[in-house]
């Protein structure tokens, strides 16, 4: 029987330190039952929360080997050879051991204006299946808040976080922006108090997206792109003139918030 | 429109879990951007002296070709060398006509979304790559000068479309040999790869891909635009393999077209 080595990060917002296990491996083994078995021998008390071990609810999210990852999706034979490295998720303060206060992205899902569809035509609202198609992606999202913890922008600057929506939530704003009967404009917004442009495209939340959502390719830059159609491009200025835009304008949005 | 008011503040500080290090993976993650580094600094040492050389640029009716290098086309300085010019020339230029030219492809690839993953991994260590602590005690990103310039890449896409035109038509020209006719040299094939690689890297752009129908909110009511969008997304999704292959490929197109022109090889007609 071979066995595994694994260094656990334990500890609270007084500190703490890794604690080595030596624990028996067997085939096909995730982190998440290395993680259950220390728990059921060792350390009944190590904090850690975890789900549907399928890989859908995103509760188990910590880093192995200093990546984020699901626990229940990772396997222990697809890890190089030595100790395993698992520590809570380093963009968010630490409640106990693997367990982190993830309140941050509960803050940020609450400003972002929900859909504001217009007034209901006769024979009700219909959407054609390419604009559901073009959403549905970013509906995958399981909300195991991993991108945020791996996006350097509030990982390394704490300060950030004040006006820092992160990847998770530009999905949720590219989503409703590319919605068709939604009415609002957001693209202020996102620019001026979401900070978009501190987004540097370095991907590393689409490389960590347990449901391999491409966040950066169709949200994030299809995001910035707009920006740009409103605040850097002469060009895309004009052709709004003269064509009429059909979204509210920031003034407009405004006087009549999102319900 | 602003944020929903009256939401919960975020709340700054508190202890983070795990050691204080910059990062704790333990695999070879400084490769990628130390290769990164490397071939984008190999490159800048080669255009860069390729484009203050002046000469050996155009293979012309002398030796039965018409070939010319993609750092100096279109050739626009007033002492091109003669067959190499353009409809119009710019009088009083005498130093190299790449350096005329060259800002506009330099600028789509500066301001590429590709590109500047790259270049933030490997030059700017923000951060050098995921899980690792980037080298900067602040980060603004691109919401200040200078890098609130990148959002200018649409213009330098509109560029790199008329030099693309102009390199295809330079292709076109070197299946047309002086004093032989029609015929495929390897030359014509190098500068037909690259326009080709160029193109593709264009049509594979983020921004293209937006001005195409991304930006649009229905695609049902923009069925045309939808089509558009559908077409270029599986190419976007190669738009790094076309970075790279452009590159290296444009390199090794002047690298070509030097070579023959200074005598060193000669061009093969092959049928």
């Amino acid at each position: 029987m071979s066995t595994v080595t694994m260094r656990v990060w334990r500890g609270d917002a007084n500190g703490g330190d890794f604690q080595q296990f030596e624990l028996e491996k067997n085939e096909g083994e995730v982190v998440l039952d290395v993680i259950h078995r220390i728990q059921a021998t060792e350390a009944p008390d190590l904090a850690c929360r975890w789900n549907c071990k399928a890989g859908k609810c995103g509760s188990c999210a910590v880093e192995i080997n200093g990546k984020p990852r699901l626990m229940c999706m990772t396997r222990l034979d697809t890890l190089p050879e030595g100790a395993i490295t698992v520590t809570p998720m380093r963009t968010f303060p630490i409640i106990r051991d693997l367990v982190t206060d993830v309140s941050f992205n509960y803050a940020m899902a609450e400003r972002v204006p929900a859909l504001l569809p217009p007034e209901m035509p006769e024979g009700g609202y219909r959407m054609f299946q390419e604009d559901v198609e073009r959403g549905q992606e970013f509906r995958k999202c399981i909300e195991c808040f991993m991108c945020q913890d791996v996006c350097h922008v509030i990982r390394d600057h704490e300060e950030n976080k004040v006006n820092y929506a992160g990847p998770r939530f530009f999905i949720r704003y590219a989503e409703l922006e590319m919605h068709p009967l939604d009415t609002n404009d957001r693209r202020d917004l996102v620019r001026e108090e979401m900070g978009l442009g501190y987004c540097n495209i370095t991907k590393c939340c689409t490389e960590v997206c347990p449901e391999h959502i491409h966040i950066t390719d169709n949200a994030i830059i299809p995001l910035k792109e707009r920006v740009v159609d409103a605040h850097y491009d002469p060009i895309a200025w004009l052709g709004r003139s003269i064509r009429r835009k059909t979204k509210r304008s920031a003034a407009e949005a405004a006087v009549q918030p999102a319900p | 429109m602003t944020a929903v008011e009256n939401s919960t503040k975020v709340t700054l500080g508190g202890t983070r879990g795990g050691p204080d290090v910059a990062t704790l993976r333990t695999d070879r993650w400084w490769l990628q951007p130390v290769v990164t580094m490397s071939i984008l600094i190999s490159f800048v040492i080669y255009s860069t002296w390729a484009a203050f050389q002046n000469k050996n640029y155009y293979v012309g009716a002398a030796l039965q070709r018409d070939l010319i290098s993609p750092f100096y086309s279109p050739c626009l300085s007033a002492n091109c060398t003669p067959g190499s010019s353009s409809l119009f020339a710019i009088h009083g230029w005498t130093w190299s006509p790449a350096l005329l030219i060259l800002l506009f492809p330099l600028g789509f690839r500066m301001t590429c979304y590709y590109y500047r993953r790259s270049y933030y991994r490997a030059f700017w260590w923000a951060p050098p790559a995921c899980g690792v602590a980037d080298a900067h005690g602040t980060y603004t990103g691109e919401t200040r000068f200078p890098l609130i310039i990148q959002n200018v890449h649409r213009y330098f896409f509109y560029a790199g479309l008329v030099f693309n035109g102009l390199l295809t038509y330079d292709a076109f020209r070197a299946y047309h040999q002086p004093g032989l006719g029609w015929g495929v040299t390897i030359g014509s094939l190098v500068l037909t790869l690259n326009a080709t690689l160029l193109w593709l890297y264009s049509l594979s752009c983020h921004a293209c891909r937006h001005l195409c129908g991304g930006q649009v909110k229905s695609f049902s009511q923009h069925p045309i635009r939808h089509r558009l969008w559908k077409f270029l997304t599986p190419l976007n999704a190669k738009h790094m393999n076309f970075a790279w292959a452009s590159l290296f490929v444009v390199a090794l197109t002047d690298v070509y077209v030097r070579l023959v022109a200074s005598g060193a090889i000669h061009d093969i007609r092959l049928f």
